[in-house]
């Protein structure tokens, strides 16, 4: 297990965009979501994607899960091009995509079970990621009955007993309220630490970035396009006091400076993971 | 509703009393022979003598061979109808070209309600049994096979992408997403078919029918018994309302995170 760990730590989960482009709509309203973006993150490098809406970093984060396909570019994961969902390529939505019909532990088991693990072990496994995303003693409840937190908990174990070697996230704490949401960052960053999964964080709030990520990639809208990429300093384990730090502000102020640059009067149209979705 | 006992009571009693009221007005109309000029009481039986029709009826011998004849018909025709209807409902929602191929017949069959089929049933099936089988059938596939479709094309998407993101098998896709997030439109269509069956049925057995309820109250007519009319009707009203009442309680048992969502 634990030379298992190292391995996955330092060999996998190396993601590659080299002038990726990709395309959204039929006919007279086709547009380029995404246009020549080439970027790379490390194994185990957590790396928050902020923009404006409709910058098209959903819309990235849903070609790396497999759901959109690309139009021009490559975009690999540790090497291998990809070519629709995968397990090891996990997603996780702003609005839980739970089972409503299964309870928290069929859930997060379904993964295993679609591997072929027998009943048992797969329900161990289940347990075990619900104990380490802290939803003790909630197995049995139906998606219907947590809370939005908790949701967001189960469906984040969900893709971890996968064993993802990539974890895309879609601004998954942006319909939490502020402590919930600061509660989650810092389960997160636990989670993060202690399994060095790279992440794919889309956000929209500058906090969030700053306080989560390695590096920030700044993307700006029409087309959607990368900014800027910004180193964030601070040491781990991050505390919540680092927003108060003259570096953060500093940072924060950069980044607000990038959003507005751009900033436009039309409001563009809302991008989701799965394309132009109207539901999401 | 979980206000003080007293209101309930009070609230019971109205509702009682209401039908008292009804019963009552019914039995002076039919003593009183109330003819209004578009519509008369002159040959309604009155609720005593429905009573003792209903007594009897539910002591003599017949009862069981009506309401079993009718009930196997509906039972027949129904699960048919309920195996066919969710199939093929399933497999429409799913494929395009399945859609394509399956739904311009049945789109061109659907506007002809099931009890016009009656005359072509009778000539169609070598039985009488069958061919009231066949309109119970028709009856009820076009609410299951339809709800079924609509359940299975509002599955969520993003439940959809979800299930592929962790991997699901086809066969997974299918009875642990698609099943289940069209189950409560299903559960609807079921009902409505369930409804619609037994209105077909009763119309099949009054026309070609030599045992069941309907053919029982059609029987009473032309033998002028009149309260035995009033017996058929009141026997085809519990037993639609039981079906329903049974599928019902088995659409629940069958979608429990329903019910908890709700109770949170």
């Amino acid at each position: 297990m634990n030379t298992h760990q190292r391995i996955l730590r330092s060999e996998t989960g190396r993601v590659s965009a080299e002038h990726l482009s990709i395309r959204l709509g039929k006919g007279k309203q086709a547009f380029e979501a995404v246009s020549d973006v080439s970027f790379s993150v490390a194994p185990g490098e957590f790396v928050c994607l902020l923009g404006p809406s409709g910058c098209g970093k959903s819309t990235l984060l849903g070609a790396l899960a497999g759901h959109i396909g690309i139009a021009e570019g490559s975009l690999t994961v540790d090497g291998a091009p990809v070519r629709g969902p995968h397990p090891e390529r996990g997603m996780v939505f702003q609005h839980h995509t739970l089972f409503p019909w299964k309870s928290a532990r069929d859930n997060v088991a379904f993964g295993p079970k679609m591997r072929g693990v027998g009943k048992e072990q797969r329900r161990r496994e289940a347990l075990r990621m619900l104990d380490l995303v802290g939803l003790n003693g909630f197995a049995d409840r139906y998606p219907g009955q947590l809370s939005g937190g908790m949701q967001q908990r189960v469906e984040i174990a969900r893709v971890l007993v996968n064993q993802p070697l990539l974890l895309l996230m879609d601004e998954p704490f942006g319909a939490l309220d502020a402590l919930t949401r600061l509660k989650m960052q810092e389960l997160l960053l636990g989670i993060w630490e202690q399994f060095r999964k790279t992440i794919l964080f889309v956000t929209h709030d500058i906090d969030e970035a700053l306080f989560l990520a390695d590096r920030i990639i700044v993307m700006q809208a029409q087309p959607g396009r990368i900014h800027e990429e910004i180193t964030v300093p601070f040491e781990r384990p991050r505390m919540t006091d680092i927003v108060a730090s003259p570096e953060f502000s500093r940072l924060k102020r950069h980044c607000l400076e990038l959003l507005h640059d751009h900033k436009r009067t039309e409001t563009l149209p809302r991008l989701t993971p799965l394309g132009l979705g109207k539901r999401i | 509703m979980t206000s003080s006992t007293g209101i309930n009571y009070g609230r019971w009693l109205r509702r009682g009393g209401s039908i008292a009221i009804c019963l009552l007005a019914w039995q002076l109309a039919s003593t009183l022979h109330l003819n209004l000029g578009i519509v008369t009481f002159a040959n309604v039986p009155s609720p005593v003598d429905v009573a003792q029709a209903l007594f009897a009826f539910a002591h003599s011998p017949k009862l069981f061979a009506h309401v079993s004849s009718s009930l196997e018909r509906v039972f027949a025709g129904y699960l048919i109808a309920a195996i066919v209807g969710v199939t093929f409902g399933l497999v429409i929602g799913r494929s395009r070209a399945a859609a394509d191929f399956l739904l311009a017949p049945l789109e061109l069959l659907r506007p002809i309600p099931a009890v016009a089929w009656i005359p072509l049933a009778v000539l169609m099936f070598p039985s009488s049994e069958l061919s009231m089988i066949f309109i119970t059938f028709t009856g009820a596939l076009f609410p299951i096979l339809l709800n079924t479709i609509h359940g299975v094309e509002s599955v969520d998407p993003r439940l959809i992408a979800a299930a592929r993101s962790l991997g699901s098998t086809r066969r997974a896709m299918l009875f642990e997403v698609i099943l289940p997030g069209a189950a409560p439109n299903i559960v609807t269509g079921l009902a409505i078919g369930m409804g619609t069956s037994w209105f077909c049925l009763v119309t099949a057995e009054m026309i070609s029918g030599q045992f069941g309820i309907g053919y029982y109250t059609w029987e009473s007519y032309t033998l002028q018994n009149y309260p035995e009319i009033i017996v058929g009707m009141v026997l085809i009203g519990i037993l639609g309302m039981g079906s329903s009442i049974l599928l019902r309680l088995a659409g629940s048992a069958l979608i429990p995170w329903h019910r908890k969502e709700e109770a949170r």
